[in-house]
């Protein structure tokens, strides 16, 4: 600000920098603003001639009504959830990957090259593994392209990682119409998974999630306690700071995004051999978008990512009890989700600043 | 072989069209600094404002008894898409302007939002109409090919340069007051230094919160337009479920591929269009129908790649495009 400011006219309101905040007060305003979006959500409703207590009532039980609709939510959350806490391996090192969906696709495709092709060789553990580690290689793999360019030339990894999503989107085309096209089908369609390399259900649900709840653990620890995990922070922070201290910065990128590629790559494997056992251009199915929105809602913390995946894992779910039961179209969750994130976001503002009206007594620091 | 290419070229031009509108708006955003990554939620909103703004002008005029009249369906269409857009980008403008909220997060939330939108909407009205939502015959006929006294009759240039929809031509007229605005017009290039060095800029007496307002809601409108264009043209008038899908994303690839150039937007618009469509009249034997659709990303890939290698200052993303500017934390 300008030194003459006070002399001339005052802004009506100005903002000012919190030094601290309460957790309290945070989290205070953080439910402020998510009430305020369910009452926008609420206004929609209504406008549509609905009652939105008995919408949203609707919606809560639609998601955890019965046993069947619990594994439908959960199955929903499982790669939400992975695939945040590998986007958010990038994020913390302010590296946007957006390219979660592409690397879901090739982690199917992997997977599926085994699963498809080799399930009459292998018995079902070794094939799970094969599947497993295949999709991680081709996830990893498709992550660190643009890694490799990132550290190398300075290529602009938004852009890079958001195209390798259509070629991969592209590819499953392909292999739907040509080389994988499934036997006697005159719809281009990829054939299924046998039922004996399917994923074992622990509690109804496939074992993704327990690998979910683990990979939360681990991924919380390796940010906070490891070094590596450090590593991640310090380029985060600045690469210039990172470059001083004698941190390898192309060599970080390449890690980092070789696991947040395997990560998302492994969501790929899980839908494939766990959920839909087929690929389809589906399979990521906006993922790999959604859960970037779910890690930064988390603040990249994993505990958090698990808090927000399964409540948005309930929105999409509920979104469809709504439909059968109101004829509310399905894409009100659509609707509902990005209505929530926008006032999400606007609320982290009034955590890191404070509005001062005009006239009111200065707190300089 | 002559009619093969001049046909090629039609459909590359009819396809290309909605692309360039996106990339148009897109470039207008980002020359500004801020990198929306919105533009197909902003597509999908025009999208559907402009067929509803149609529909209900034309139930509307059929209630109280009169007949619709086509180009002021057309009109309405382009000023319900045009508005539509605007307030998905005022949204994300708001958002990450004046709250400073994350621009790759915002513009991801914002496509979320918008393909929620125009699905929902595209279905709630469908459903209240009885099925689907679809406009009348008269506003299809303004919004299919034009026929120009004298122009439209000259043999070969006639069908390939004066016989397409109003759009098209719209389209064309937009891009190159864009490429005057930016390079000739002090406004355009108060605009490039925002988008570039915002600090500077500041320093200069730029406003820089109100051209990056106006430059990203009326980029937004831009891209709407575009969107209004797949629901009119493309599916002549007609709401289809996930009609936008990836174009918006491919006009935000058509931006690098033009190296956000305006007056080279038209260019890479032609030939992402024809790539989009060539499957259906040129078979190369032994590429699949599908690996066409890969090569506008790749092709994007590469420009991106060789863009950074040669560290050419020109042809590259606004300095600042992806920032927010803090005036404090100079």
């Amino acid at each position: 600000m300008s030194s003459h400011g006070t002399q001339a006219k005052e802004p009506l309101i100005r903002m000012v920098k919190r030094d601290t905040i309460s957790q309290n007060k945070a989290w205070g305003i953080r439910a402020a603003a998510f009430v305020l979006s369910l009452v926008t959500g609420g206004i929609v409703i209504l406008m549509l001639g609905h009652n939105p207590f008995s919408v949203y009532a609707s919606m809560v039980k639609g998601a955890w009504g019965s046993r069947t609709v619990i594994y439908e939510t959960v199955k929903l959350a499982v790669p939400l959830l992975i695939t945040a806490i590998g986007i958010s391996f990038a994020f913390k090192m302010k590296f946007w990957n957006i390219g979660a969906e592409g690397q879901i696709l090739v982690g199917a495709v992997a997977a599926g090259a085994f699963g498809l092709f080799t399930a009459h060789i292998f018995p079902k553990l070794p094939l799970v593994i094969l599947m497993i580690l295949a999709s991680i290689v081709a996830g990893g793999l498709y992550g660190l392209l643009p890694a490799v360019c990132k550290a190398k030339w300075g290529t602009n990894e938004t852009l890079f990682t958001l195209m390798l999503n259509y070629i991969a989107l592209a590819f499953i085309k392909y292999l739907m119409n040509g080389p994988w096209k499934a036997e006697g089908s005159s719809f281009p369609k990829i054939g299924m998974l046998v039922p004996g390399a399917r994923l074992t259900k622990v509690l109804g649900v496939h074992w993704g999630w327990i690998l979910a709840l683990i990979l939360v653990v681990v991924a919380y620890i390796y940010f906070n306690k490891t070094k590596q995990g450090y590593e991640i922070a310090v380029v985060g922070e600045s690469t210039n700071t990172a470059r001083y201290a004698g941190i390898n910065v192309g060599r970080v990128f390449r890690r980092t995004m070789f696991i947040s590629g395997a990560l998302c790559g492994l969501v790929g494997m899980l839908q494939f051999a766990g959920a839909d056992y087929t690929i389809t251009e589906g399979t990521a199915g906006g993922v790999g978008f959604t859960a970037i929105t779910v890690a930064w809602l988390a603040k990249m913390n994993p505990f958090g990512m698990l808090v927000v995946s399964v409540f948005i894992a309930m929105l999409e779910r509920g979104a469809n009890a709504i439909q059968t039961q109101f004829k509310i179209p399905a894409s009100a969750s659509d609707l509902l989700i990005g209505i929530i994130l926008f006032f999400m976001l606007g609320c982290e503002f009034f955590i890191s600043y404070k509005l001062i009206g005009r006239g009111k007594e200065e707190h300089d620091a | 072989m002559l009619n093969t290419l001049s046909g090629l070229f039609t459909a590359a031009v009819l396809a290309g069209t909605p692309l360039l509108l996106g990339a148009l708006g897109e470039i207008l955003t980002e020359k500004s600094g801020n990198l929306n990554l919105g533009v197909e939620g902003m597509m999908f909103m025009g999208a559907i404002t402009g067929l509803a703004g149609s529909y209900y002008y034309e139930q509307a005029v059929i209630q109280a008894g009169g007949t619709p009249n086509g180009p002021a369906s057309a009109l309405i269409a382009l000023f319900t898409s045009f508005i539509a857009g605007s307030l998905g980008a005022l949204i994300y403008g708001f958002l990450t302007i004046t709250l400073r909220a994350n621009q790759n997060v915002t513009g991801l939330t914002l496509t979320i939002f918008g393909t929620g939108f125009g699905n929902f909407f595209g279905e709630y009205i469908g459903q209240q109409a009885g099925g689907y939502v679809a406009v009348s015959d008269v506003t299809k006929g303004v919004f299919s090919k034009m026929n120009i006294p004298v122009l439209s009759d000259i043999p070969v240039i006639g069908s390939l340069l004066f016989r397409y929809n109003w759009l098209v031509y719209f389209a064309v007229v937009v891009a190159i007051i864009m490429a005057w605005f930016f390079n000739r017009s002090r406004v355009g290039l108060n605009l490039r230094a925002v988008g570039e060095n915002p600090a500077t800029a500041d320093a200069a007496g730029i406003n820089i919160t109100l051209y990056k307002y106006l430059a990203t809601v009326i980029g937004g409108g831009i891209c709407g337009i575009g969107g209004m264009y797949m629901s009119m043209v493309t599916t002549s008038g007609v709401w289809v479920h996930d009609c936008v899908s990836g174009y918006g994303w491919l006009a935000v690839a058509l931006v690098i591929f033009a190296t956000w150039s305006p007056a080279r937007a038209m260019a890479v618009a032609l030939v992402f269009g024809g790539l989009t469509i060539m499957r259906m009249y040129i078979n190369i034997p032994g590429l699949p129908a599908q690996i066409y659709d890969m090569l506008p990303y790749v092709a994007t890939i590469i420009v991106l790649v060789v863009t950074s290698m040669r560290e050419s200052k020109e042809h590259a993303q606004p300095k600042s495009c992806g920032l927010n500017y803090f005036r404090e934390e100079r």
